[in-house]
Parts: structure tokens; sequence; C-alpha cells
């Protein structure tokens, strides 16, 4: 009884922004934290993954190129396709890698001995999307020209007259100033939400277990079953934000490439 | 305001409340993003898939705000306390 006393007192709460902020590895402050591994490690899985998987192509696929396959053609046909329409071969190959890699970094948050995601750090969301802001303007400009793809991006041509000079200023903003922040804040703050969830029922158990009211012992195994429950909803939530940052990728860029609104 | 709530022996930070109050807006239209697919399936469920795509950008869309609110609640967390 005591050791769980002593435990409970060590344990950090209330969970707060500064579990977020890992010590360095092997010495190493500020430079090498478990994220930049976690991040290098999804990035040499993603490639060894899909270059090997694609070396020797079989009729009869092995596993791993039955997996690339499947990943490859869920978001062909679900997202590619679906969102993109016939230009979407161009798309598909770097919105698959984002795919894979979102969904793999964010299903760092519930993995044992990882347990945290490297996306719940701010500079990891918005590097991606400002790869992807670039890149449907990039399209965008490349397709139509610099003056119609941003007349495209801010102008409604069937909007009445007199509400343009309120409806240019709004689609401005919001088409090409908060894009890449919207994008990157809703996978952050998912991530970041997340793990403070584990944080509060995972250390709010051991932190009710150590309580001296025995009542509140036992509440600590409903704290437990939560802490359970919600990291079956972290993985779920995990691959639905990497499907939802690359459904929104492809919708910017279908954007950008439609002739008009 | 704080003032009156430490008074009453009420501590902690007052972004908590304004996430509370931002979450509201985004409950509700998530709820209609949600309600709408529903109905939309029960009454043509071979559009189950042709609206799936929409179903999770209106959420994502409406989503959005309430994260924002969350965000700015951890952001503002000291300066309010």
């Amino acid at each position: 009884m005591s050791d769980s006393i002593v435990l409970a007192q060590d344990l950090p709460w209330p969970p707060k922004v500064d579990d977020f902020f890992l010590d360095g590895l092997f010495g190493l402050d500020n430079w090498l934290t478990k994220f930049t591994l976690m991040v290098w490690l999804a990035v040499i899985v993603l490639i060894v993954l899909f270059t090997r998987a694609m070396r020797k192509p079989a009729l009869v696929p092995t596993r791993g190129q039955w997996f690339a396959e499947s990943v490859y053609g869920f978001v062909r046909d679900s997202i590619g396709k679906e969102i993109i329409g016939k230009d979407a071969h161009r798309f598909v190959p770097y919105l698959t890698v984002l795919f894979c890699f979102v969904a793999f970094t964010n299903i760092y948050g519930i993995i044992p001995l990882a347990q945290i995601s490297p996306n719940t750090h701010y500079a990891f969301p918005l590097t991606l999307a400002l790869i992807s802001y670039i890149m449907f303007n990039w399209v965008g400009i490349k397709k139509k020209g610099a003056a119609r793809h941003f007349k495209d991006m801010i102008y409604l041509p069937d909007a009445p007259m007199w509400l343009q000079p309120l409806l240019i200023p709004i689609e401005f903003i919001s088409n090409l100033v908060v894009r890449p922040v919207t994008l990157s804040v809703r996978l952050f703050a998912n991530m970041f939400a997340g793990h403070l969830i584990l944080l509060v029922f995972t250390v709010g158990g051991f932190m009710l277990l150590g309580a001296d009211n025995f009542a509140l012992k036992g509440v600590s195994v409903v704290s437990f079953l939560l802490a359970i429950a919600m990291t079956l909803f972290e993985a779920f939530v995990a691959i639905l934000q990497a499907y939802i940052f690359v459904l929104l990728s492809a919708t910017y860029i279908e954007g950008a490439l439609a002739e008009e609104h | 305001m704080i003032d009156v709530l430490a008074a009453n022996g009420v501590t902690g930070s007052l972004s908590s409340i304004g996430y509370g109050l931002a979450a509201i807006g985004p409950g509700i239209g998530v709820g209609i993003v949600f309600a709408a697919y529903i109905q939309a399936t029960a009454r043509q469920p071979e559009s189950a898939g042709l609206t799936r795509a929409y179903l999770f950008m209106g959420f994502a869309m409406s989503e959005a705000l309430a994260l924002f609110g969350l965000a700015l609640a951890f952001v503002f967390q000291d300066g309010a306390a």
C-alpha cells in the first residue's frame, strides 16, 4: 500500500503541457528525442515497405505487396477518384505516402514504449500541411497561370456584385491564409487531446489507487477500464485523422485544378 | 470574475470554460452532419458510399472549431489564472 502512495506522488499530476516535452536521449538534449527516432523509423519503414513491395511485383502478391497495394488502392479509389477525378493518378502516390506517414506517426500514440505521437508537436503537422499548401497552389498556378489561379481562389463568379467586397476578403483569408493552419491544427489538436485523455485516465487511475479513501481505490478500476476504451478509440481517431488530412489535401488540389467554382 | 470564483474556493483556468463554450457550436454542427448522413443513407441506401467522403469532410470542418478552442485553452492557460 505504501508503495502505491509513493508511486502516485511521483507521477505528474495533473497532466499538463510540460508532459509533451520529453528529455533528450543519450544526453543529447534538444536535438535527439524520442520524436526524432519515431519519425525516422516511420520514414525508413515506409520507404522499405513500398520499394520492396514493388521491386518484384507478382501476380499472386506476397504479404508486403498485398498490404502496399491495398493501401494504395484505398487511397486511389476512396480519395483520389472520389475527390480529384480523372487527374487523380498524378497525385495518388503523394496522397498514399502522406496517408501512410500520418497514420504511422499517429498510431505511435498507442504503441507501447512509443506512447506518444510526434504529431502532438505542432511543427510536424504544420510541415505536412505546408507541403500540401504549396502543392495545391503550385498545381493550380501551373495549370491556369498565377493570375487565374488566385482569382479562382478568392472570387465567386455567381455571387451578386454587392456581396463581393465582403466575400473576397473572406475567401482570401479562408482559402489562402488559414488553410494550412486549419489543416495542421486539426491533426495536432486531435493527437494532443488524445494523449491528454490517455494521461488523465491512466495517471488518474494510479492517483485513485494511491488514495487513502478505500472507495476511491475501487473507482480506479473504472479509470483503467476507460483508459483501455480510450486507447481503442485513439486507434480509430489516428486512422480517421490521417484519412481526413489526406481527404482535405485532395479537396484542395481538386479546387486548384477545377476550371471554376 | 476570476476573483469572485477564487473567493468562493473555485480555482483553475478560465480557458477551460472558454473551451466548453467553444465546443457547443461544433457539437451541434457535428450532430447535424451525422444526422444528415444517416437520413440520406436511409432514404437512398445506395448513396452511402458516394456521400461518405463528404460526411468526413463536413465532420472535419465543424470539428476544427472545437479543436481551435482546445488549442487556445492551452495557449492562454497561464495568462488567465
